[in-house]
């Protein structure tokens, strides 16, 4: 790996098994994501991590299709929504406790929520549905800092560009 | 039996950090890194604490090498003397 040659995903000729082992893989893993997201409030796991291990079924993504393919599925722009969506998710259910019970109970009491089940059944969807806004968050931060890191969008944008020009 | 096999952990993760800072291929530190992550996880489990192993293996191990090769890859390899 030296820094003329360092790829960008293009031009290297790509291995068949590394290739489909990271392409079938990647559905596995987000499932496992979702798996470990879930059950969070019962066992391991959590938010947290299952955002990392989503996060990294999507640089296994970039080994399988190459960082410029894989890149500009994950728009900076949409990754900023997705991290600002995940924060408005976990401050929106912990406000909704209080607007909803009128101020009697606290940030993130659940059993307020308005949903049609028991108490304690509440405070299980609302811990999953925090659960789930912290994984949104991490996963679209992680994904960002990896691009961020592995690729400079502005430097193959100016390669395309003079390919164009050249042709 | 347990405490043999916390003393070869923690020995290796000894081990495994020295040589992770001595060695001079940067590559060989990351991977270093990556393997000191996992044994540090697999001592988090021995000490009944699989929360906090989870994250180590998957932030640890998975995410920052990820984003360490990423780095590497727009430096170079080789530390300098």
């Amino acid at each position: 790996m030296n820094t003329e040659n360092s790829d960008r995903g293009e031009g290297k000729e790509r291995d068949v098994i590394v290739d489909t082992i990271s392409r079938l893989m990647v559905p596995f893993i987000q499932l496992f994501a979702l798996y470990v997201i879930i059950h969070g409030a019962g066992g391991p796991g959590g938010g947290f991590q299952g955002g990392v291990i989503f996060g990294s079924s999507f640089v296994l993504l970039v080994i399988a299709f190459g960082i410029v393919n894989a890149g500009d599925r994950f728009p900076e722009a949409i990754n900023t929504a997705f991290f600002s969506f995940g924060v408005y998710i976990y401050t929106g259910v912990g406000l909704l406790c209080i607007i909803l019970s009128l101020g009697v109970a606290q940030y993130l009491n659940y059993g307020f929520l308005p949903l049609p089940v028991h108490f304690e059944e509440r405070r299980a969807l609302g811990m999953d549905l925090v659960e789930i806004g912290i994984g949104i968050t991490v996963m679209a931060v992680i994904t960002e800092i990896f691009f961020n890191l592995a690729w400079k969008r502005e430097e193959s944008e100016e390669e395309r560009r003079g390919k164009k020009e050249q042709e | 039996m347990i405490p043999l096999i916390d003393l070869i952990l923690l020995s290796l993760i000894v081990l495994l950090a020295i040589a992770a800072i001595t060695v001079r291929d940067l590559l060989s530190a990351i991977m270093l890194l990556s393997a000191y992550s996992f044994l540090m996880a697999m001592v988090w489990v021995q000490m009944h604490s699989v929360d906090v192993a989870f994250t180590e293996a998957a932030v640890g191990a998975g995410a920052s090498t990820a984003f360490l090769i990423a780095a590497l890859s727009r430096t170079v390899r080789w530390e300098k003397k």
